[in-house]
C-alpha cells in the first residue's frame, strides 16, 4: 500500500489545508518575517512578543492561509526566538488553524521550528546549494518530522537565471527527492526564482518570461510538485512606487498563476486587482513581464515617471475581505458577526436580485448556512452564532419594506417552531438563545414569550400549524406544567413532535413523566447546539427511524430509570426527625442581631456589584462550560469566551454608567425557634428599625422538609429547622429573610434591543441582570453577616472565597435543594411585605418578577450547611399538608418533583 | 510465520480491551504492586499497572489469555506508561527497558500459546506506547504559554528507547496509541524511524489518536483532518482513534478519517462515556450494537476497545466483526 493516499499538498495547523486545482492559489502571510518588517523584527529583538503576536494574527485575519516565519538576523538567538514565537503561536487557536511555513537559511533554527509544531509545515527552504550529500540529509529530516519542503532552484553553481538552468535544477531536485530519498511529490514545492525586471540590464528582461515558462515546465512534467514564489522582487527596480509596484504584481501574479504557481508570498496590501489596472499601464507592464520589445523597460520607466508621488488612495485600512464578490462579502459578515458592511452589502444585493426575497433566500440563507455548518461542527461557538443573528436580523429587517412593497410573497422556511416559557415561568434565556439559532437555521420561530398559559400554546400551534413545540421553564413548578401541556396536547389531538428544555428539566423527567402522556416524539434537549441538529432531525422527511430511536432510547432510560430509583430505601418521618441533625443548644453560640426588624433599600449603587460577580455560571448560560477566569484561556473556547466576556464588560459599564437597571432589596431578622420538629417560629412584631411596611400577624411559621433517605448510623436526616433553637431549649435564636432584584429596567432593556433586532444584547442583558442578582444576595448576605447581624463582623474574604461560600452561615433559597418548597416564597412576601417594599411579585407558578431576583432566609449558625432535601415519602407529604393546611393534591402538585415513586 | 499485513487483508482485525479495568478486579495492594523485588522500594508504587509485569506478571499474562479466549486478534503490552516520562512519577525510569522487554516477553508468549493451538488464526502484539503525562505543544502554566514541560527531543529520546525494547522483546506492531497531543506522537514516530533505519527493519505501526470531547478536536486543538495530515508522513499500517468517546460518539470522526485516508482504519473506543460515577456503563451489547454501525458503514479494519471494556466486550465485538468484511481501501487515481 502506497503511503502518498493523496495526490494534493495536504498542510496542516489545528485544521487542514489542502492545495487542491480548484484552491487557485494559496497566499502566504509574510510579515511575520524579522528579515522583511522592521516592526517585527524590533518587537522580536525587544521580546515584545504579545504585539508579535498580534503581527501573526493581522495576516490571518487578512486571509493568509499559511504563515511564514522568519528569524534569520544577525544580532539575534534565531534558535530561541522561532522556538518562543511558534510555541506561543500554539496557544492561539485562531492563529495557529493554519499552517506554518518555518523560513530559515541555517537549518538548526529550522529544525528548532519542527520540533515544536504539532501540524504539517512547510520548510523553507532546502537546495543543493551545499551539494547533494547535504541536500538528502536535510530533505529526509524533513520528512520525518512530517513537513513539506520549498525547494529553491539553487545548485552547488549558484541561482538559477535561466529557463534552461531552472529546469534542469528542479528537474535534478525532484528525482533525488523522489527516487533516493522517497519524497513524496505532492510535499515538493519548487521556487523557480523571481529576479527583478526592467532593471535596465540586458540579461534581465526574460527575468519574468522564464519564470513563467519554468513554472509551466515544472507543473507539466514534474508530476504532483507545486510552485511557489516571492512575488514583490519582481518589481524591485521601481521601489518607492508603489502604483507601478502594485501592477506589476498583480499583472505577475496574474501570469503566473495561469502558468501554474499555486502558491506564494504576497503582500495584499501591496496588491492592485488586476482588472482595475489602467489599461495603459497594464500594458507596459505586460510588455516588460513578457519581453514584449526592447523599448518595453523604457517605456514603463517613463510612465512611471507620470506617477511617481501620486498618492494612492488610502485603501490600506479597508480589510482585504471587502474587495471579495458579494456572496463573500455577505458570509464574511454573517460568519464574522460584523455589521458594519451588510447593510450596503445587502442593498448591492438587492439591486442585482430580481426580487427583493431572493436576497434572503439567496445570498443571506448561504452566508447562514456557512454559519450553521461552522457551528454544527464545533467551529463556532454560540456567542459568535448569536452574533451573526444579530447580522442577519439587521439584514432582513432592511430588506422588509422592499418585500412587502413587491408583496411577491413569503420567505420559505425549513420548518415552524412554537417556543414558550411555560405558565408561571419567566426565565427565557435559554429558550432565546435555542430561538436565535434555530432561526440562524432558517427556522421560523414563534416565540409566544414567558408565562404561556398551556390553552394559548396549544391554540396558536393549530391556528398556525407549527412543526414542533417548544417548551422551556427553569424553577421546578413549571415541570409539572409541561407534564400537563403535553397531556393537553394529546387530548387535543396535536401530532407534532414536543421539545423540552431548561434548567431544572432533564431527560429523566422527560422521559419518565412527559414522554408517556404524549403520543409523538419527545425529546429533551440540554444545550442550545443540539437543538439544530434534533430539529433537522424531526423535521426530516425521512423522520420515521429517527423518532423510533428516540422513543426507544427513552423508553429504555425510563425502565432503567425506575429501576434504579426503585432500589432507594426511605425511613418514616417519625425516624428521620429521630435522626435530626443535632446542635449542642448550650454550647452553641448565638448572636442577637443588633438590628431586629425589617430593613429596605431601594436606591442601591448597583456599581458596587461589580466585584461580587460569580462570572462562571454566566459563561454556562451561553453554553460555555469551564470555570472562570480559566476559561479565558481556554483551549477550545477560550477566544469565543474572551470575546464574549468584552461584550459582556462593555455592556456591564452602560448599565453602570448610564444607571439602566435598578436593585432593591428587603430584609429583616426576626426571633425565632423551632416548633414540633421541623417547623420555624418567626416573632414578626415589635421589633421594626424603620416604619416600613411589614406583616400584620405576630407569629409567621416557616415549613421545613427533612431528608428522608436511609442512610447509615449517625448520618442525620437534615430539615433546615435543625439549625435553628427548638422553643423548648429555652433559648431565644434568631433567623432572617431577603429579597433583592437588580431586574427593573431588564425587560424593557431587552425589548428595546430586541426592536433593534439586536438579540445578542437583548439575552446579554438578561444574563447580566441575573448575575447582578446573585452578586446582589451575595453582597447583602455580607453586609447581613458583618453589620446588621454581626454575628461576623470581622470576617475578610475575598470575592473567590465568597462564591465558594467559605463564610459562617448559609442563605437558602426556596426553590433550590436545601428547600424546594416554592410555596415558602408566600411566607417570606408575607413576612417582609416585599411586593409593598420593592415591588418584586410572585406568579402563579411563584416565580418572582422581575426574574433578576433572589429571596431566601438567613441562618447564623455556625453549623449550618447546605444540603439537598432529596426524594420525600407519602407521609411527610400528608404531615406537610396538615401543616399547611392546604389540600393533598395541593400539596402532591407542589412538592412534586421531590415525591418518592 | 503469518504477518498482521497478511491477515488484515483477510478480515477485521480484533484488538483487545482494557488492562486497566481487568487489572482492577485483582484489588492489588501496595505490596502486591513491590512483590519481592521493590519491597523497600523508596516510592510508592501502588498505581504503577506497568510494574506489574515484573512482579505479578501471571496476572498480566491472564488478562491477555482472556482477551485472546474471548476472540482478540491482537493483543496490547502491558507498557501504556513506559516511558522514562511517565515512569518519573514512580522513581523507575531506570527500569523502563526492562518493564517493556518483559511486557512484551509475556504477551509474545500467550500469543505463541494461542497460535500454536490454532494456527489458522494467527494472534498478534503490539506494543502499546502511550502520550506520557505531559504535551509538547500545550503549557502547563496559562501565565507562562511559551513554556513547554517536555520538549521533542526529550521525547524522542524516551521514545526511541521504548521502541528499542519493545521490538527486542518480540512485538510484531508498534501502537501509538492515546495521542491528545499530535507533537508527542510525531516524536514516536520519529523514533520508530530512527530504530528502523539503525536496525534495517521494518515493523508495522498502528497510531491512534483521541479526541477528547464533542468538540470534535484532539486536547492540542486538532480536527480530524488536521491529526491525520500531521501523521501520514511515516507509512502506517493504520490510523484510527480510542478513548475518551464511547463507540457511538466517536464514530462521525472516524467516518471522516475512514474517507481521508489509505491507511487501514483502527478504533477502540470506551465502554460508552462515564456515567455520573466515573463508571463506563456500557454493555457488551450495546456497544456491539454501535459497532455493528461501523461495519454496516464499512469504516473499520481493526477493531477493539479502551477504557471500561472487558473480555465480554471483545467477545460481542469479535462475534460481530467476523460477519463482515474489512473496509476496503480505495486507491486514488
Amino acid at each position: 500500500m502506497e503511503s502518498d493516499c493523496q495526490k494534493y499538498l495536504t498542510l496542516s495547523g489545528l485544521e487542514p489545508l489542502v492545495v487542491t486545482p480548484e484552491s487557485n492559489f494559496i497566499n502566504v502571510g509574510e510579515r511575520t518575517n524579522v528579515t522583511g518588517s522592521r516592526k517585527f523584527l524590533r518587537l522580536i529583538k525587544e521580546e515584545k512578543y504579545e504585539e508579535a503576536l498580534e503581527v501573526a494574527r493581522d495576516q490571518v485575519d487578512g486571509g493568509a492561509q499559511i504563515l511564514d516565519v522568519n528569524m534569520d538576523e544577525g544580532m539575534l538567538d534565531g534558535v530561541h526566538a522561532m522556538t518562543t514565537f511558534l510555541n506561543l503561536i500554539a496557544s492561539e487557536p485562531d492563529i495557529s488553524r493554519i499552517p506554518l511555513m518555518i523560513d530559515s537559511s541555517k537549518w538548526d533554527i529550522i529544525e528548532a521550528g519542527l520540533k515544536v509544531a504539532q501540524g504539517k509545515c512547510v520548510v523553507n527552504s532546502i537546495s543543493l546549494k551545499e551539494g547533494e550529500a547535504e541536500f538528502k540529509r536535510q530533505a529526509k529530516l524533513v520528512m520525518r518530522y512530517g513537513a513539506a519542503v520549498i525547494v529553491m532552484a539553487f545548485d552547488e553553481d549558484g541561482q538559477a537565471d535561466t529557463y534552461q538552468r531552472r529546469i534542469d535544477i528542479c528537474k535534478r531536485s525532484y528525482d533525488i527527492l523522489v527516487n533516493e530519498v522517497g519524497f513524496k511529490p505532492q510535499d515538493i514545492i519548487f521556487d523557480p526564482n523571481i529576479f527583478p525586471v526592467a532593471t535596465g540590464m540586458e540579461e534581465h528582461r526574460k527575468n519574468a518570461l522564464d519564470f513563467f515558462n519554468a513554472t509551466k515546465w515544472i507543473r507539466d512534467n514534474l508530476p504532483y510538485a507545486n510552485v511557489s514564489g516571492g512575488v514583490s522582487n519582481v518589481s524591485f527596480s521601481f521601489r518607492g512606487n508603489n502604483i507601478v509596484r502594485e501592477a506589476m504584481h498583480s499583472a505577475f501574479l496574474y501570469h503566473a498563476i495561469k502558468n501554474g504557481m499555486n502558491l506564494g508570498i504576497v503582500n495584499p496590501t501591496m496588491l492592485e486587482i488586476y482588472d482595475e489596472i489602467n489599461s495603459e499601464l497594464l500594458q507596459l507592464v505586460e510588455d516588460v513581464l513578457f519581453d514584449r520589445h526592447d523599448q518595453a523597460t523604457e517605456r514603463l520607466i517613463e510612465y512611471a515617471e507620470t506617477v511617481k508621488g501620486d498618492k494612492k488612495e488610502e485603501h490600506i485600512t479597508i480589510q482585504e475581505w471587502r474587495n471579495t464578490p458579494l456572496q463573500e462579502r455577505i458570509t464574511h459578515s454573517l460568519v464574522k458577526g460584523i455589521d458594519a458592511f451588510i447593510i450596503e452589502d445587502v442593498e448591492e444585493a438587492r439591486l442585482a436580485s430580481n426580487k427583493p426575497i431572493d436576497v434572503i433566500e439567496g445570498h443571506l440563507m448561504i452566508g447562514m448556512n456557512v454559519v450553521g455548518d461552522l457551528f454544527g461542527s464545533g467551529k463556532m461557538f454560540l456567542p459568535q452564532v448569536v452574533k451573526s443573528a444579530r447580522v442577519m436580523k439587521k439584514a432582513v429587517a432592511y430588506l422588509q419594506p422592499f418585500i412587502e412593497a413587491e408583496k411577491d410573497g413569503k420567505q420559505e422556511f425549513a420548518g415552524k417552531i412554537l417556543m414558550a416559557t411555560v405558565k408561571g415561568d419567566v426565565h427565557d434565556i435559554g429558550k432565546n438563545i435555542v430561538s436565535v439559532v434555530l432561526g440562524c437555521n432558517n427556522y421560523e420561530i414563534i416565540d409566544l414569550g414567558v408565562m404561556v398559559p398551556p390553552e394559548k400554546i396549544i391554540e396558536t400551534a393549530i391556528k398556525e400549524q407549527v412543526d414542533i413545540i417548544g417548551l422551556s421553564g427553569l424553577i421546578t413548578p413549571s415541570l409539572d406544567e409541561m407534564v400537563y401541556v403535553s397531556k393537553q396536547m394529546e387530548k387535543n389531538n396535536l401530532h407534532i413532535p414536543l421539545i423540552i428544555g431548561g434548567a431544572t428539566t432533564s431527560k429523566a423527567h422527560t422521559s419518565v413523566k412527559i414522554a408517556p402522556h404524549y403520543n409523538n416524539t419527545v425529546v429533551h434537549i440540554n444545550d442550545a447546539s443540539r437543538a439544530v441538529t434534533v430539529v433537522g432531525d424531526l423535521l426530516n422527511d425521512n423522520n420515521k427511524i429517527f423518532k423510533e430511536e428516540i422513543r426507544a432510547e427513552y423508553d429504555t432510560f425510563r425502565t432503567q430509570f425506575l429501576n434504579r430509583t426503585q432500589q432507594k430505601e426511605y425511613i418514616s418521618i417519625e425516624d428521620a426527625r429521630e435522626k435530626k441533625y443535632k446542635i449542642d443548644w448550650n454550647k452553641s453560640e448565638i448572636v442577637k442581631p443588633k438590628t431586629l426588624g425589617i430593613q429596605v433599600i431601594k436606591d442601591f449603587d448597583i456599581t458596587k456589584l461589580e466585584d461580587f460577580i460569580d462570572w462562571t455560571p454566566f459563561f454556562r448560560s451561553w453554553d460555555l462550560h469551564g470555570k472562570y477566569p480559566d476559561i479565558l484561556t481556554d483551549n477550545v473556547v477560550g477566544n469565543q469566551a474572551t470575546d464574549l466576556f468584552e461584550d459582556a464588560q462593555q455592556l456591564l459599564q452602560k448599565v453602570f454608567s448610564e444607571q439602566l437597571l435598578k436593585a432593591k432589596a428587603v430584609f429583616g431578622l426576626f426571633p425565632a425557634n423551632t416548633i414540633n420538629d421541623d417547623d420555624i417560629e418567626v416573632t414578626t412584631m415589635g421589633c421594626h428599625a424603620e416604619p416600613v411596611e411589614a406583616s400584620q400577624k405576630e407569629k409567621l411559621t416557616f415549613l421545613t422538609l427533612r431528608q428522608q433517605l436511609k442512610k447509615r448510623d449517625h448520618v442525620p436526616n437534615h430539615a433546615l429547622a435543625d439549625f435553628i433553637a427548638p422553643k423548648q431549649t429555652g433559648i431565644q435564636d434568631y433567623i432572617g429573610a431577603f429579597c433583592v432584584s437588580t431586574g427593573f429596567g431588564t425587560a424593557e432593556l431587552a425589548a428595546k434591543f430586541e426592536a433593534e433586532n439586536d438579540d445578542y444584547n437583548a439575552i446579554m442583558i438578561k444574563a447580566l441582570a441575573d448575575r447582578l442578582a446573585e452578586a446582589f444576595a451575595e453582597y447583602l448576605h455580607k453586609e447581613v453577616r458583618t453589620k446588621h447581624w454581626a454575628y461576623a463582623a470581622n470576617e475578610n474574604l475575598n470575592n473567590q472565597d465568597l462564591i465558594k461560600e467559605a463564610y459562617k452561615g448559609i442563605r437558602p433559597a426556596p426553590g433550590y435543594p436545601a428547600c424546594p418548597d416554592h410555596l415558602e416564597k408566600t411566607t417570606i412576601w408575607e413576612l417582609l411585605n416585599v411586593k409593598e417594599n420593592i415591588g418584586v411579585e410572585l406568579t402563579d407558578s411563584l416565580a418572582m418578577w422581575p426574574a433578576a431576583s433572589v429571596s431566601g432566609y438567613y441562618f447564623g449558625n455556625k453549623e449550618a450547611k447546605y444540603f439537598g432535601l432529596g426524594k420525600i415519602t407519602e407521609d411527610q407529604l400528608k404531615d406537610y399538608t396538615n401543616r399547611r393546611n392546604i389540600t393533598l393534591d395541593d400539596a402532591r402538585k407542589w412538592l412534586n418533583p421531590n415525591l418518592a415513586d | 510465520m503469518a504477518s498482521i499485513k497478511q491477515e488484515i487483508q483477510k478480515r477485521i482485525l480484533v484488538l483487545d480491551g482494557a488492562m486497566g479495568t481487568m487489572l482492577q478486579q485483582y484489588n492489588f495492594e501496595e505490596q502486591d504492586y513491590r512483590g519481592e523485588r521493590f519491597k523497600d522500594y523508596p516510592s510508592p508504587l501502588k498505581g504503577n499497572n506497568d510494574l506489574l509485569s515484573l512482579t505479578q506478571p501471571n496476572a498480566i499474562a491472564d488478562v491477555h489469555r482472556k482477551y485472546f479466549e474471548a476472540g482478540a486478534d491482537i493483543v496490547e503490552t502491558n507498557t501504556f506508561s513506559g516511558t522514562t516520562i511517565a515512569m518519573a512519577d514512580y522513581n523507575m525510569e531506570d527500569l523502563v527497558y526492562e518493564l517493556n522487554y518483559e511486557s512484551a516477553q509475556i504477551a509474545r508468549y500467550v500469543a505463541n500459546e494461542f497460535t500454536n493451538a490454532n494456527p489458522d488464526k494467527p494472534r498478534f502484539v503490539a506494543g502499546s506506547i502511550g502520550p506520557t503525562n505531559r504535551t509538547a505543544s500545550l503549557s502547563p502554566d496559562v501565565n507562562r504559554p511559551e513554556f513547554r514541560a517536555v520538549t521533542f527531543d526529550e521525547l524522542r529520546v524516551a521514545y526511541k528507547q521504548q521502541v528499542e525494547a519493545l521490538i527486542d522483546g518480540g512485538v510484531d506492531v508498534l501502537l501509538v496509541e492515546t495521542i491528545f497531543d499530535t507533537l508527542n506522537a510525531k516524536a514516536a514516530l520519529f523514533a520508530i524511524e530512527e530504530v528502523k533505519e539503525a536496525r534495517n527493519i521494518d515493523i508495522p505501526i498502528m497510531v491512534s489518536g483521541t479526541i477528547t470531547d464533542a468538540s470534535g478536536r484532539t486536547l492540542s486543538g486538532q480536527t480530524v483532518e488536521a491529526f491525520l495530515t500531521s501523521v501520514s508522513h511515516i507509512p502506517l499500517l493504520s490510523v484510527g482513534f480510542n478513548c475518551a468517546l464511547g463507540a457511538k460518539q466517536l464514530q462521525p470522526y472516524l467516518k471522516r478519517l475512514s474517507d481521508q485516508t489509505q491507511f487501514y482504519t483502527s478504533a477502540h473506543p470506551n465502554a460508552g462515556l462515564p456515567n455520573a460515577f466515573g463508571e463506563y456503563d456500557e454493555s457488551p451489547q450495546q456497544m456491539q450494537s454501535y459497532i455493528e454501525s461501523y461495519l454496516k458503514d464499512d469504516l473499520i479494519n481493526i477493531i477493539g476497545g479502551c477504557c471500561g471494556t472487558s473480555p465480554e466486550h471483545i467477545k460481542a465485538i469479535a462475534e460481530v466483526a467476523a460477519k463482515y468484511k474489512p473496509r476496503q481501501i480505495l486507491a486514488l487515481t
